[in-house]
């Protein structure tokens, strides 16, 4: 029992708490997602009666909103990509016994924990949870009910959980590289850590403060976001100046996956190495100077929100550089459409949709029209679902073998892939077309409005799309937790990749090299000239 | 591609910035915590110039009082870098003063601010409620002040260890993290004391 609790929840051991944070995540996945179909039944049959939960009235259908986003954001996609692939790959691909600071680690596990824990409980405060959207806009979520509060919070324990993890990112790449493990010769997924590290160290205090300063609001009846006394507008400033970075936190991860996967499943050097660090760098600090696109609606003056769009659009050449890398990456190589592979060609694909609606929202003019409608919502879904999810998936099905010692199934994978690929375009895409006729994001009945009723079958379209695509997961749930029992032994190296986790067993074992590796190359030494194989591993003098 | 093994290659590359574990987590840790004032600090500047009305300086605040408590702060800073070098050169009996003169200090700059509070809260009806000269006041000093707490508390925590001959002239590392960690207090101190009080 009691190494049972050594082993599985008082975890130092970074493999341990990335599969932790993996775990916990997957429940918000599946919590976030019914919420999304509550979402897409209302909107398909507004005011009907739903199973289980009855009709929808508006508050529950706010709250649903509220938390499909918060859910999705900050318990899915951050806390997969920063908590469980950042914990789990960062030592092993750069040769270390584990983090700098194991104990550190462990206490950003359990506060994460603790701050799902508020979340989940501000479902039974007096007037239900949060209902203001995931951007809690005063002066609304000031005067809002209890569970404003807690979801307040939660996020600033949150925050406190991923400044923690973050520290312990950074000290452990600079200060714990195996011998020869030169900063450019780390593999393209501990750069994107590395980088996303230092986002969520200065981005997220900056939430702090703002969530610091509407819960004083509300409890203290400070006048920050007040209007009147205080500047409502104010909060969407500090907000935004954490959250655009944050969208880049949620991002960053998944294109050095993407890069690896697609290098690895290619047999081809990751095309532009250095291009890519330098971009990545180059969106980071955009990243800061952005956030204001989010606001042209406020009100901004003309000539700021033009500085603030030019510097949105530049954006779009590091993003260039990087998507025409990995193009050049595919480009005459041996490719294996592997389950991990089709995953990460899916998110270059479906990334480049995402990145270029994004361009047309940062046209301020455009976005005067646009925003707050489900152009957004389209947008926000290409570039966190097909971009970020599918990101996950490939690193899922890329070191699932490494993190438990078995291999999921191919062939699942490719179905889960393609009914996948398939019904989230059938969801999304139309979400474009509806959000240009002027569907408001966010409203209980559209129906209510003459112009929008035309839209019924592009609606019921999306909410069918929507159901398939939620079964469709059904798949890669069997795929993940029956192979955790009856997969096929892993070997050691089942992709022949090159990095130097690949090089000791599968699963990963404690405190993970025997020896200390010694690292003679970069990580891409594939299809060489002379070579017997067609690869050569990192620790190969 | 020239990513071939070199000799360089095989030998240790750990702390390469020469900067250990600890020291390295602290200061990116204080980087964060630049960016938390940051964030408070850039949002009082927002809300004081959009304000119609803002009272002047020592209208209300008692600035001789503060500025006394400045200049302690700073001496706790003083103190601070002292008991570290008397650390660094293994003297046991400075390192014990020296760690008190600074909790000492910090405990007095705490005192002073709140019999301030006080005085504000009761005497001028200053409340953080209702008015946003308030609400900036109390929330960018008290955050502040939390700051001083915890570093009180570790600095405490310092001159027991001290008691206890914890400290040798090798093995020192937590006086010097505290004392960063400090000295960034006491720096937040300066500006804020510059923008709330004296402009
Ligand atoms: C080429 C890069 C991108 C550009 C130019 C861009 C631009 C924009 C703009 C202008 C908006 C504001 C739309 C409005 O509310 O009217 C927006 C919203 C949003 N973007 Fe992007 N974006 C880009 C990439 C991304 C990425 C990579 C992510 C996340 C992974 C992301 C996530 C979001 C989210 C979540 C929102 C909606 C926020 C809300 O709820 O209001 N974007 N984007
Ligand atoms: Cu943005």
């Amino acid at each position: 029992m009691k190494s049972f609790m050594h082993k599985y929840v008082f975890s130092t051991d970074h493999k341990m708490i990335g599969l932790q944070f993996l775990f916990t995540a997957f429940l918000f996945m599946l919590f976030g997602g019914l919420l999304a179909m509550a979402i897409r039944w209302q909107l398909a049959w507004p005011g009907t009666k739903l199973p289980v939960l009855g009709v929808i009235m508006p508050e529950t259908y706010n709250v649903i909103f509220t938390m499909h986003g918060t859910f999705m954001i900050f318990f899915v996609v951050i806390a997969i990509m920063v908590g469980a692939f950042a914990n789990f790959t960062v030592p092993l691909l750069i040769g270390a016994h584990d983090m700098a600071f194991p104990k550190i680690n462990m206490a950003s596990y359990w506060l994460f924990f603790i701050s799902c824990v508020i979340m989940l409980a501000s479902f039974f405060a007096p007037g239900g949870a949060a209902a203001t959207g995931w951007t809690a806009y005063a002066p609304v979520s000031v005067k809002a009910p209890m569970g404003q509060s807690l979801w307040l919070i939660s996020l600033i324990v949150l925050g406190v959980s991923s400044i923690l993890g973050s520290l312990n990112y950074l000290t452990t790449i600079v200060n714990l590289r195996a011998p020869g493990m030169h900063f450019f010769r780390m593999p393209m997924t501990v750069w994107a850590i590395f980088i996303t590290a230092i986002l969520v160290l200065l981005a997220t205090p900056v939430l702090t403060a703002a969530l610091a300063m509407l819960l004083l609001d509300r409890v203290l009846d400070t006048t920050f976001f007040l209007a009147g006394t205080g500047q409502p507008v104010l909060w969407q400033h500090v907000f935004w100046f954490y959250s655009h970075p944050a969208v880049y936190i949620m991002i960053l991860p998944a294109m050095g996956i993407a890069s690896d996967v697609l290098s690895v499943f290619s047999r081809k050097p990751l095309f532009g190495y250095h291009a890519m660090v330098y971009a990545l760098s180059a969106i980071a600090g955009l990243g800061f100077i952005v956030w204001a696109h989010h606001m042209f609606a406020t009100g901004l003056n003309p000539t700021l929100g033009t500085t603030f769009m030019v510097a949105t659009m530049f954006i779009a050449v590091p993003t260039g550089v990087k998507i025409f890398n990995w193009l050049g990456t595919l480009w005459g190589g041996s490719i294996h459409f592997s389950s991990a592979m089709l995953n990460a060609i899916a998110f270059v694909s479906m990334f480049v949709i995402g990145g270029l609606s994004g361009v047309f929202l940062a046209a301020a003019s455009l976005d005067i029209y646009l925003h707050d409608t489900y152009f957004v919502v389209a947008h926000i879904h290409y570039v966190l679902f097909g971009g970020s999810l599918f990101g996950i998936f490939a690193g899922i099905y890329y070191w699932y073998p490494k993190m438990f010692g078995r291999m999921m199934n191919e062939k699942l994978g490719k179905i889960h892939f393609w009914l996948t690929f398939v019904f989230y375009n059938l969801t999304f895409f139309p979400m474009h077309i509806i959000g240009i006729h002027g569907m408001p994001r966010r409203f209980y009945d559209y129906k209510q409005y003459e112009f929008l009723r035309g839209l019924e079958p592009l609606q019921l379209l999306i909410s069918i799309s929507a159901f398939a695509l939620f079964i469709c997961q059904l798949p890669f749930v069997y795929n993940f937790f029956v192979n955790l029992f009856v997969g096929k032994k892993a070997p050691n190296n089942p992709w022949q990749a090159n990095t130097l986790e690949w090089t000791i067993p599968s699963p990963a074992p404690h405190l993970n090299y025997a020896k200390v590796p010694i690292v003679y190359r970069w990580p891409y030494e594939y299809s060489l000239p002379h070579a017997k194989e067609d690869w050569l591993a990192q620790d190969q003098p | 591609m020239s990513h071939a093994a070199t000799a360089s290659d095989v030998k240790g590359l750990s702390h390469p910035l020469g900067v250990n574990n600890a020291k390295l987590c602290m200061w990116l840790f204080l980087c964060s915590e630049v960016m938390f004032f940051a964030g408070l600090i850039g949002s009082y500047i927002v809300l004081r110039l959009g304000s119609l009305t803002w009272p002047t300086p020592g209208e209300i605040l008692n600035i001789p009082l503060t500025g006394v408590n400045t200049f302690i702060l700073i001496c706790s800073s003083v103190t601070m870098v002292k008991a570290f070098a008397w650390a660094h050169m293994g003297n046991q009996t400075k390192i014990k003063r020296h760690l008190f003169l600074t909790f000492l200090f910090g405990v007095i700059f705490l005192s002073i601010q709140a019999i301030e509070y006080y005085k504000l809260y009761h005497h001028h009806g200053l409340h953080p409620s209702g008015n946003l000269y308030g609400t900036c006041f109390y929330i960018l000093t008290g955050f502040h002040g939390c700051h001083v707490l915890g570093g009180v508390i570790a600095v405490f925590v310092l001159w027991i260890r001290s008691l206890l001959g914890h400290f040798t002239k090798g093995r020192h590392a937590p006086v010097e993290l505290v004392g960063l960690y400090w000295h960034f207090v006491d720096l937040v101190w300066i500006i804020l004391f510059t923008i709330v009080y004296l402009i």
